[in-house]
């Protein structure tokens, strides 16, 4: 009986990997495919790296990944400044003036559908417009902010629920004013979820399409816009090329993080046997 | 200046500050769109009518349009998009339950290792461009792609079957991006889960069957709301898949909101469709975010 379960469970998990990673290497595979017509495997002249050549030689796309690498850093460092305050106000001061309001204003960027999200974002650098000027790459860094913060604040809120308050207020007794004790104190402990929350703004940013297309305006094209409207005509084989890449550089990070994280449990868990162990 | 009211006004100052950016760029626009949906085309930039103005002996006039709603309420073409996002959102949300259910559960039961490795590997896609990810189907299925290729190749078709730009294609793409929210609430939720509870029910004689019938799945019942939810709304006002992926008959709600915006310039119609839905889906956020604050208070 218990068997026939795990045999469900693990043919169940080997599906739904594969399922998930089948595409992402179909794209691997076909962006070193001579063929124009991408999914017809060219054996003769195959594989290459023509595609790749051609990556680099776009000077459209170049300028677009640039753009997006901009707008992704700016907006990922605004977004994880304004979600450690947001974190710090949800976690730390449990009652204020409109905390349900602000807690709404915090989980809704992140479910309400993107196309609400832009069109309403549009409207108000509309009536804006004298303020802040055209629509352009500040627009878009804005509404970018907007949504980050809704994921840095659940990154960083989740670590801060973690830190040990008593050393917060053993710095607090010995006389250290709030700032002092959040810099040396706090701010190390939540340093890793800071850089985590970092990360994921910039990808979200650096991915998003729909509510870039509402608040960007002329000559500021970034690269999802690029991709979609080459894509929209059909199956290209230099975006293939461009897909390997950006998956080849997510991989590493993920790996690179993953394994860093592995040996500091594991650090962590060696440390408090040897703790026990003297202790006994 | 005193330590006390420094640090009042440093509490001011924490709380008030995304406070504001977020009525600024987040609510503010909502009531701007919503002033809008009670408004009339225009030809001008912004392509719409005042709402508010001054009468000739200072009066203020509101004129309020109610034919925006009227007209999407009369028009077909739009209450049956609305219905069809909420039923291809709706079997996808389900569809993607039923897969990462067994998954999320499979990871959590893993050993140590394996579980890290397994977890990384549901991320992974989350950060990989979801455009791409959606745009990799459009080589599977297409006419000369793998997917009819293999089909022909096992004699289960004698000719490529039209795969691309059908509803089938919509599915397939609305579960594949949103797995990886189902799985990871789902993942948590099980993990937590206390194991003697079924080890208490088996000493009990209970068949592990019933066990997962009658204790895990009751217990990681926020996980699955959660899941769901984070599915569920976003794959209502889903744009990108249906325009990649969904014919001309494929009519999702974001997709028309997007048209009416961009395409018909109707900035009116459109904030009246992103009104209708935002009221259909505030149910829907408004339970995520109480499934949410009880989850952090547990």
């Amino acid at each position: 009986m218990h068997d026939r379960r795990s045999w469900f469970v693990l043919s169940m998990l080997c599906f739904g990997f594969a399922f998930l990673y089948v595409p992402i290497l179909s794209m691997v595979v076909y962006s070193f495919n001579a063929s124009r017509l991408v999914t017809v495997w060219d054996s003769a002249h195959s594989p290459t790296l023509a595609w790749y050549v051609e990556l680099f030689h776009n000077s459209e796309i170049m300028e677009a990944a640039r753009l997006s690498f901009r707008i992704a850093s700016v907006n990922a460092t605004g977004a994880v400044i304004l979600g450690t305050l947001a974190a710090f106000a949800l976690e730390r001061y449990r009652r204020f003036r409109g905390r349900g309001l602000f807690s709404l204003l915090t989980t809704a960027p992140m479910v309400l559908p993107e196309v609400i999200t832009g069109l309403s974002l549009l409207l108000l650098f509309v009536v804006l417009e004298p303020l802040i000027g055209a629509r352009g790459a500040t627009t878009i860094t804005i509404a970018h902010m907007t949504f980050s913060m809704a994921y840095a604040i659940v990154v960083i809120q989740a670590r801060l629920a973690t830190v040990d308050r008593s050393l917060e207020e053993a710095a607090m007794d010995l006389g250290a004013r709030p700032w002092k004790v959040f810099a040396v104190i706090t701010l190390p402990l939540i340093a890793p979820a800071i850089a985590s929350a970092w990360v994921l703004s910039f990808i979200l940013s650096w991915d998003d399409i729909v509510i870039t297309s509402f608040v960007s305006g002329p000559g500021s094209t970034t690269l999802p816009q690029y991709v979609f409207s080459k894509v929209r005509l059909g199956v290209s084989p230099d975006i293939n090329a461009l897909a390997t890449i950006l998956v080849l550089i997510v991989s590493v990070a993920v790996i690179v993080a993953g394994t860093y994280m592995m040996r500091r449990d594991q650090r962590r868990i060696r440390d408090a046997q040897v703790a026990l162990g003297a202790g006994g | 200046m005193k330590p006390a009211a420094a640090s009042r006004l440093g509490r001011w100052g924490v709380i008030a500050l995304p406070y504001l950016w977020l009525t600024i760029f987040f609510l503010v626009p909502f009531l701007i769109v919503l002033k809008i949906s009670f408004s009339n085309v225009q030809l001008s930039m912004p392509p719409v009518e005042p709402v508010l103005t001054w009468g000739q002996d200072h009066v203020m006039q509101l004129r309020l349009h109610f034919s925006n709603f009227a007209f999407v309420f009369g028009d077909r073409l739009y209450i049956e998009a609305f219905l069809d996002s909420l039923l291809i959102a709706a079997v996808s949300t389900v569809i993607a339950l039923l897969i990462g259910y067994p998954m999320a559960y499979g990871i959590a039961r893993a050993p140590g290792a394996w579980r890290n490795v397994l977890f990384l590997l549901v991320v992974l896609p989350f950060f990989t461009s979801f455009l791409l990810r959606v745009y990799a189907w459009m080589g599977l299925l297409g006419r000369a792609g793998p997917v009819n290729g293999l089909l022909l190749k096992l004699g289960l078709i004698h000719e490529p079957l039209q795969l691309l730009q059908t509803e089938f294609a919509v599915y397939l793409g609305m579960v594949y991006s949103y797995l990886p929210f189902m799985v990871l609430p789902l993942y948590s939720a099980i993990e937590k889960l206390d194991l003697t509870l079924l080890e208490a029910a088996a000493d009990l004689g209970c068949r592990p069957t019933k066990a997962f019938f009658t204790v895990t799945l009751p217990l990681t019942r926020e996980g699955i709301f959660a899941g769901c939810l984070l599915v569920f709304i976003p794959a209502v006002g889903e744009y990108v898949i249906p325009a990649l992926l969904g014919g001309p008959d494929t009519l999702m709600i974001g997709r028309v909101v997007w048209d009416e915006f961009f395409g018909n310039r109707d900035w009116p119609v459109a904030s009246a469709l992103a009104i209708v839905l935002l009221v259909l889906l505030s149910g829907f956020v408004l339970l995520l975010q109480y499934v949410q604050s009880r989850e952090r208070e547990a």
